[in-house]
């Protein structure tokens, strides 16, 4: 009965979606308040609809009810109760109605924060997400049905992937969505600015925290990827250039141009027309990443669907979506203005350069993520894009951005001049250079790029600090205790410092773990010691384990320092015994300057086993970096013009309701 | 008029640099690229030398032997009508298995002998790597294909 609920609530959903793509549109040409007024309510009823279905279905998964198809494949009566529900959005299915029901979170937030918008505007903006569930809604309810029954029902199910049983799985893929579908919201903006004709100032300071979160948990979303990967397949890899993972790289590269572009849109009315596209491509790749993931052309973990009407349904969705809103674009971009003028050195300018590196660097990443794809669609053969490709490019592209960002946040609008520049920074450029070329030494081995990475860290830190520094003795005048006139700079101000100081953070992190970690594969008998990283490996014994739904021979590793103990390690061989397949937990001690990352290879014999023992500098600076940049994204909405902008907006209303 | 031609100027630098910055490009995609090849057509000399590539295959039964030092592995890779030796130093991938799919990324040795930098993972056990699937079925069709010549020629 349950599933059927959910179904039918999926149908309802689907009845709501296509009113409120419809009638509010409709309303907007023909002025009737009443027709725009239904995009409201019909949002919020969309997103009540989509959430009862998707609490059917994780009811299902946690009551193991084996008779939906989707639970019996994806679960198990010994999966523990978390991975259950986590299992809800672990299949093809499950993960589509996510994606819908984040998207229909992200309308009711709208409605909710939104009350201060022209009501064409929320009516277009409603419209424009509400089309693009009707298309998601179909494609779930014709080509991939969550509640689909299997009669006779399975006395067990066949469990959930062993990769998936974890616990960043759980917030994986809810936060990476929520980042994907939340360019919906900027693009919406977007396609409403460009329908009505009129993009201000005005538009740009609605859109912008919204584009900000959505940026921020994209981030967020991506990181913990990564850290899966890292800790979950075995071999202490982050980042595999890996196709499933540019799909989700080259929406965010793309929105961090779009950050930044708003923000000339926002505070000097520039680059109104290059926001739009920049908004336009963002969600497109985020349909994109969609659809490579989800319609079986890649193989990897994410694949589930081998269906060849889905990939093809996707792809037509991707080729209406993308197509009718750059043709949009194309016709109504004009009436949109080109805005303000500027010098060749300036803050505007600094940014463009921004946007330009940032849209190489994603334009590098699709082209060596799209190209095998091509070819083998063509038939043309089997190939493959090496990492060295990326490794080269996107560095490059990356470089001049990152020194930028050192230069850009203390340029003046429109016009500045390069000798103040550089009497400003010379300190800041200083400290960059000490440290790129002294920590090399104290390390004991030094490359080209490990001297880059760490200036560009430092530049962007030590630029930073003489940027507050200014701020701070600028508002000296007004008088004030230091910690008051910090408080009186605006918190969008604090979160652009805190998102580019995590940059340098995460560059201490690559820079790091790219020079100097060790990385060693050996045999090891119970009682052996082997030296990695100045650190002392000894493996201690081997006892078996039984989990939940699995079976284990469990390692024990001392790991110790001259002399002193340091931490024990135990990694796991898993054989899961429902999936017949066998998995390695790798061991961690985290550190701040350094992780210690054991796995089990496999039993070579005579009670060895081969292992894998790694030493990786700094590693988890990558993934705090990418957190201290989601944090700045997070402060920089809270800032006050965007609440501000809200009560102005409110309070001539309110005088309206009581007259 | 001067300062059209400064315009000028300007923008036919901008399009050198940038036709010099797009060949520099595509010279190192074209580079990075990692072709695919099947037992068969190495066993062809169709691979080249001195340049990483993919070979793909099922593992051949019993073909998996461990070298002394224990690290280091040493494997046969099939399309069921050619094979190709594979030495490979390091952890295997969990679902690497005799008389399942593979993929190794590396070069050939002027031995004959495929020296393996990756041995690439696949994520489930019903998963069959896309490369190994298409070499098992390229050299069927060969087969097919020479024994209906044959017949023919009967």
């Amino acid at each position: 009965m349950i599933p059927e609920i959910g179904h039918f609530a999926l149908i309802v959903a689907l009845c709501i979606s296509i009113v409120q793509a419809l009638v509010p549109l409709i309303g907007t040409y023909r002025k009737d308040g009443a027709w725009m007024a239904v995009a409201r309510p019909a949002a919020q009823g969309q997103f009540v609809f989509v959430a009862i279905a998707f609490g059917c279905l994780a009811w299902s998964f946690v009551g193991n009810d084996f008779s939906v198809l989707n639970v019996a494949s994806n679960s198990n009566s010994s999966l523990p109760v978390q991975y259950r529900f986590a299992a809800t959005w672990g299949s093809h299915e499950g993960s589509l109605l996510l994606w819908v029901l984040m998207l229909t979170v992200w309308m009711l937030a709208v409605t909710v924060f939104s009350r201060h918008l022209p009501r064409e505007m929320l009516a277009r903006i409603l419209s424009v997400m509400a089309l693009i569930s009707v298309g998601f809604l179909l494609f779930l309810l014709f080509t991939s049905n969550p509640f689909e029954r299997l009669l006779p029902a399975a006395p067990d199910g066949r469990d959930l992937n062993p990769l998936l049983q974890d616990p960043g799985m759980v917030i994986h893929p809810p936060m990476l969505y929520m980042g994907y579908v939340g360019f919906s919201v900027a693009f919406a903006f977007s396609v409403a600015a460009l329908l009505g004709g009129k993009l201000d100032a005005a538009w740009a300071r609605w859109s912008r925290p919204w584009t900000t979160v959505a940026w921020a948990f994209l981030t967020v979303g991506i990181c913990l990827g990564s850290g899966w990967a890292y800790y979950v397949l075995g071999w202490g890899g982050w980042w595999f250039w890996d196709p499933v993972e540019n799909a989700s790289f080259m929406p965010w590269l793309v929105g961090t141009a779009l950050v930044h572009s708003l923000a000339v849109t926002e505070k000097r009315g520039g680059f109104k027309i290059w926001t739009v596209l920049l908004a336009i491509i963002a969600f497109s790749l985020s349909l994109l990443g969609t659809f490579l993931v989800r319609s079986g052309v890649l193989t990897s973990v994410h694949a589930f669907a081998t269906d060849p009407a889905r990939g093809i349904f996707i792809l037509a969705f991707l080729a209406i979506v993308v197509g009718s809103s750059l043709a949009l674009f194309a016709w109504r971009a004009p009436k949109v203005g080109l805005g303000g003028t500027f010098n060749l050195v300036s803050r505007e300018a600094a940014l463009l350069t921004n946007n330009v590196l940032l849209m190489a660097a994603a334009a590098v990443v699709l082209l060596g993520t799209l190209y095998p794809l091509f070819l083998d669609a063509l038939g043309l053969g089997k190939l493959s894009v090496g990492t060295p490709w990326f490794e080269i490019m996107f560095p490059i592209c990356m470089a001049p951005a990152v020194f930028l960002m050192g230069i850009g946040p203390i340029m003046r609008w429109k016009e500045a001049q390069l000798p103040d520049l550089a009497s400003r920074l010379k300190w800041a450029f200083g400290v960059a250079l000490v440290t790129g070329l002294l920590v090399p030494v104290v390390m004991g081995k030094w490359t080209w790029l490990i001297s880059l990475g760490l200036f560009l860290a430092a530049w962007i830190v030590a630029a930073g600090f003489v940027n507050l520094y200014e701020q701070v003795a600028r508002l000296r005048a007004s008088g004030g205790s230091l910690p008051g006139r910090m408080r009186t700079l605006p918190r969008g101000y604090w979160g652009m410092l805190v998102a580019h100081f995590g940059v340098g953070v995460f560059i201490v992190g690559v820079t790091m773990v790219k020079g100097y970690e060790t990385e060693k594969d050996v045999r090891m008998n119970v009682g052996d010691t082997v030296l990695v990283g100045g650190y002392q490996f000894q493996l201690e014994g081997l006892t078996q384990v039984q989990g939940p739904n699995y079976e284990a021979t469990r390692g024990r590793i001392r790991v110790s320092r001259n002399g002193s103990e340091v931490t024990v390690l135990q990694p796991e061989k898993r054989f899961y015994s429902v999936q017949q397949m066998p998995m390695t937990e790798a061991a961690i001690s985290p550190g701040l300057t350094r992780d210690l990352y054991v796995s089990l290879g496999e039993p070579v014999g005579e009670g060895a086993w081969v292992v894998r023992l790694y030493h990786k500098p700094f590693v988890d600076w990558i993934w705090g970096g990418g957190f201290l940049m989601a944090l700045g994204g997070v402060i920089a909405i809270t800032d006050r013009r965007y609440r501000l902008a809200r009560r102005e907006q409110s309070q001539p209303a309110a005088a309206a309701a009581t007259a | 008029m001067k300062s059209r031609h400064k315009r000028l100027a300007l923008v036919g630098t901008g399009l050198a640099i940038l036709g010099v910055a797009a060949a520099l490009i595509l010279n190192a995609f074209q580079s990075n690229l990692v072709f695919f090849y099947t037992p068969s057509q190495i066993v062809a000399k169709e691979a080249p030398q001195a340049r990483s590539f993919r070979v793909g295959g099922l593992v051949e039964q019993g073909s998996v032997q461990r070298q002394a030092d224990g690290v280091t592995v040493r494997f046969v890779v099939t399309d069921t009508a050619h094979s190709i030796p594979v030495l490979y130093t390091g952890i295997l991938p969990d679902l690497f298995k005799e008389g399942k799919g593979v993929v190794a990324q590396g070069q050939i040795g002027a031995d004959g002998v495929f020296h393996a930098k990756e041995v690439l993972a696949k994520h489930d056990e019903n998963y069959m790597p896309p490369e190994a699937a298409d070499a098992v079925q390229r050299a069927r069709k060969a087969m097919q294909e020479s024994q209906k010549t044959l017949q023919e020629k009967k």
